[in-house]
């Protein structure tokens, strides 16, 4: 074990040895200018751009260029925030909009968190790789949300780009006044001149200011200086998503629009054999029937499209279609759930972490307690059925996309259209709901194939319910096995966590870039929130059985703390139990060490009144997991009825991700996590039958309501700047465990299998 | 062609009698707000008033509309309820993506008209929407909220 980690870390340094002389010293150690204007910036009349990240008007208007894509998350609040703050303006002034797809708006900070190393381990080599694998983000320059980055990667320039501007509009007032820079001070929207009272609002600065030189390195402001950061300013978006005037990627409308149905092979991996369109062409508004074959990123498929949606859709049933249903014809759930026991034994596992000698210390034991837990594939399910809008004319092809990545979108499109990247144009109007799901580049290659068949006419392709349901890229389903010893003292002396199951992130390659797909590097994502504990834990080894199947998987919110938190955290309530110990008390001792846990979890527990009277067939679970850089806990109050019936009252959670910069953005991302979870925990299963997906629609694909919705209190711990941490993942992986936890509590029912069933 | 009342204004529909209501509002009119979520009245994403009640729009033909008053989002301030839900909407904080809301409002408006004091009961049997984002517990403030307003007018 000791030999296979020691060469597992050789071979690491001599991939980023090789990397690093490729990517270049210079290049290496060289800091990215974030702030110069990328070419060909317009501005509109009366506005100027003073640095890539914002424009002022006339107006006094500040039009900041948000790099990443709102999917519900505020981010076109918290950044705009980060940038008044620096710029010292009115937030009534804040105007934002998606920035254009450019390599300066990269999120390299996504890329770097790829890296297999624990958040908490700063050796030189997990520094180098993260490093290294930040410059290849930033020479790939993808623009991405995900991976809870959006705050972390933009807290430095935005803030820059903000100071840097008030800088140049404090040096166009000086010029203009002709005294010095430090005489001038800004108050919110203008510069003043102290000494002779004079001022001169931004808008009327603004075109002198554009000519002054971008600071390279601006001063920025000390934290206690803040007035709009750490406060809830109310979200720009939040009126016109009352109003039902924001625009989502289904509500493009452009002149001479016409609307696409599809209908994909059933069965993943299958083909197009033949089609007859005849009866389907004579419907109402039918304009085409266009073949789609199966790409690595997408499913094979056939599209009408006609005048409206509605139309296209039900010309649809008059297609007479018949599918190559392909080798995977007969996949189904309970012959997986097999392999995958078989594999949990016997199959090749890839070691994450290993400390000590775990096996050897569990084989020594007097006692090891051990449990075999599941999870199943979930679908995203986003609130906006997957759709894009594509337009190839004289060469040049524009697309209308909700998408968590546009860099991708152009890339793809390009491919899918016949033309090159630079021609491609790409809108990114808001996405109703993202979770991973609108990583995904099927909906976009087949919406440009389209387009390519129909030169000049704009086709908008929407999925029905039933095709996102069958043709998601699904949380993988995962099988896992753990063991552990506990010391004389009730901690746990040895831990051994064996995985099964999918990668998400080479699902993904496979997709996008299938030359580049390879089991060489490891997914940190297959074994995130199992090889990375807080908790003191001597000896411990984690590994994870890779699996391929023709099930395609990716990215759904938490990706795979949402499984592994699950597994880790009820378990940890059966070692307590084992050691017979309270649960929170047992995790206290094993957090002794990492204050920071430790008071998140306190704070929860405190809070919800851990240890205090409940009434009868009620019970409380709590749960940690430290993810995407915060540190979350969750307590969970749960009632079951005698009739087996699940109830869950009440959440208190408690959050430290270091400073919260929108306080009431933290809570609601709380709340939406746990949510997320619990649609997960109480409802969530996808199946497969005959190669084909079970569920269709919402209700066999159940959702949380209003009804079942708990109450939800979250309180922000605070731990400094330094510890700057996502929040639109975090909620979600404590929630299942704090269930399932809590439902041992109220019934002594120990359930191991999400989603939760009573027996 | 069919004819339908869409927030007070008459307006002709050159669509099949059999096509739901959704794509009427959405392909024909250009009245975007109300969305598309699942198509089999399942989700609530596509609520509009008719003749007051919150009704799926996805699954009502247009040929049951006729002489029926359809009110979407886009019309919702011609309703009695619509300022003080806006404002408590707002106050809260309630969207997140957003794409359910329109349906949330539209079928908060039909409880508040029809009930000027929902409990948290009335509110778990009137609003069945879902909202994937979880903004439930922020709704059910909202809705709380524009009642005490409503009644304080």
């Amino acid at each position: 074990m000791i030999r296979s980690h020691a060469r597992r870390r050789l071979l690491i340094a001599a991939g980023l040895a090789g990397g690093a002389l490729v990517v270049g010293g210079y290049f290496f150690y060289r800091e990215r200018d974030r702030l110069g204007l990328a070419e060909g910036f317009a501005a509109p009349p009366g506005e100027s751009w003073l640095t890539a990240w914002l424009r002022i008007g006339a107006d006094g208007s500040v039009t900041v260029a948000v790099p990443r894509q709102e999917m519900g998350q505020g981010i076109t609040t918290t950044l705009p925030m980060l940038v008044a703050e620096e710029l010292d303006c009115d937030p009534a002034s804040l105007r934002y909009e998606q920035a254009p797809v450019d390599p300066l708006y990269a999120n390299a900070t996504m890329i770097a968190d790829g890296v297999p190393f624990r958040p908490d381990d700063h050796g030189w080599l997990a520094r180098l790789a993260r490093h290294s694998q930040y410059k290849v983000g930033e020479l790939l320059g993808v623009q991405a949300t995900g991976g809870s980055t959006s705050v972390r990667d933009g807290w430095e320039v935005m803030r820059q780009a903000g100071a840097a501007a008030r800088e140049m509009l404090v040096a166009a007032a000086a010029a203009r006044w002709n005294v010095s820079a430090a005489e001038c001070r800004t108050g919110p929207g203008l510069v003043r001149h102290v000494a002779s009272d004079r001022s001169l609002s931004y808008g009327e600065l603004v075109a002198e200011a554009a000519r002054q030189p971008i600071p390279r390195r601006p001063a920025l402001k000390d934290p206690a200086q803040y007035r709009l950061i750490g406060t809830a300013l109310p979200r720009l978006d939040v009126p016109a998503k009352t109003e039902g005037s924001a625009r989502f990627g289904v509500d493009v409308r452009v002149p001479g629009l016409r609307y696409a149905a599809l209908t994909q092979c059933p069965v993943f991996g299958g083909a197009l054999k033949r089609v007859d369109a005849a009866k389907a062409k004579t419907m109402p508004g039918v304009q085409a029937v266009v073949e789609l074959a199966a790409t690595s990123t997408s499913a094979a498929a056939v599209a009408v499209v006609a005048d409206s949606w509605w139309r296209a859709q039900s010309a649809l049933a008059a297609l007479e279609i018949e599918w190559h249903e392909g080798p995977h014809a007969a996949l189904d759930t309970a012959a997986q759930r097999a392999v995958y026991a078989d594999l949990l034994k016997e199959g090749e596992a890839r070691a994450y972490e290993s400390v000590g000698n775990a096996p050897l210390e569990l084989a020594a034991a007097k006692q090891v307690v051990h449990a075999r837990y599941e999870v199943p594939y979930l679908a995203h399910a986003t609130m906006e059925p997957i759709n894009c809008t594509a337009l190839l004319d004289k060469g040049r092809c524009t697309i209308w996309v909700g998408s968590q990545s546009p860099t991708l979108v152009k890339w793809l499109a390009a491919g899918a259209a016949g033309v090159g990247s630079d021609a491609v144009t790409v809108h990114t109007p808001y996405l109703g709901g993202g979770f991973g799901r609108r990583f995904e580049m099927d909906v976009v290659v087949q919406a440009a194939a389209i387009a390519r068949r129909l030169p000049g006419t704009p086709v908008q392709l929407l999925w029905s319910r039933e095709e996102d349901m069958q043709h998601d890229v699904y949380r993988p389903m995962a099988l896992s096995q753990l063991r552990c010893a506990l010391d004389a003292q009730g901690g746990i002396h040895a831990w051994h966590h064996r995985i099964v199951g999918q990668s998400c992130t080479g699902g993904l390659t496979a997709r996008l870039l299938p030359a580049a797909a390879s089991d060489l590097m490891k997914d940190k994502t297959s074994a995130e929130g199992a090889f990375d504990l807080p908790y003191a834990m001597p000896h411990r080894l984690v590994e994870h059985v890779l699996v391929h199947q023709p099930v395609p998987v990716g990215f759904w919110r938490s990706v795979g703390h949402s499984y592994n938190a699950f597994f880790v955290e009820c378990f940890l309530d059966e070692a307590a139990q084992a050691a017979k110990r309270d649960p929170y008390e047992f995790r206290r001792a094993l957090l002794a060490q990492s204050p920071r846990h430790l008071r998140v979890l306190e704070t929860a527990a405190q809070r919800a009144g851990w240890g205090s009277p409940l009434a009868p067939r009620s019970g409380r679970g709590i749960a940690l997991a430290e993810s995407f850089h915060s540190i979350v806990a969750q307590v969970a109050e749960v009632e079951v009825s005698t009739d087996g019936m699940l109830r869950v009252k009440r959440v208190v959670c408690a959050i430290d991700c270091g400073k919260a910069v929108h306080p009431g953005i933290v809570a609601a991302q709380m709340e939406s996590g746990i949510v997320f979870g619990l649609t997960a925990a109480l409802h969530g299963e996808i199946t497969l039958k005959n190669g084909r997906v079970e569920q269709q629609n919402f209700p066999s694909y159940e959702m949380l309501r209003m009804a079942d919705c708990p109450a939800i209190e979250t309180h922000i711990v605070d731990s400094g700047w330094e510890h700057l941490g996502g929040v639109g993942e975090p909620g979600t992986p404590p929630i299942a465990p704090a269930v399932a936890n809590a439902v041992f509590a109220a019934t002594g029912q120990r359930l191991r299998r999400l989603p939760l069933r009573l027996s | 062609m069919a004819k339908l009342t869409v927030n007070g204004s008459e307006q002709d529909v050159p669509l099949e009698e059999s096509t739901p209501l959704l794509w009427a509002l959405r392909d024909a009119l250009g009245l975007t707000g109300t969305k598309f979520g699942c198509g089999i009245a399942a989700c609530g994403a596509c609520t509009v008033l008719v003749d007051g009640q919150a009704v799926p729009s996805c699954v009502m033909p247009l040929l049951a509309l006729g002489g029926k008053a359809i009110y979407t989002i886009e019309g919702a301030a011609a309703r009695k309820p619509w300022p003080a839900v806006r404002e408590a909407w707002i106050a809260e904080q309630v969207p997140q993506c957003g794409y359910c809301q329109p349906g949330m409002v539209m079928a908060t408006i039909a409880l508040l008209e029809a009930n000027a004091s929902p409990t948290d009961a009335d509110i778990d049997a009137a609003i069945t929407n879902i909202c994937r984002c979880g903004t439930y517990p922020r709704i059910r403030k909202a809705i709380h909220r524009a009642a005490a307003e409503l009644k304080a007018a």
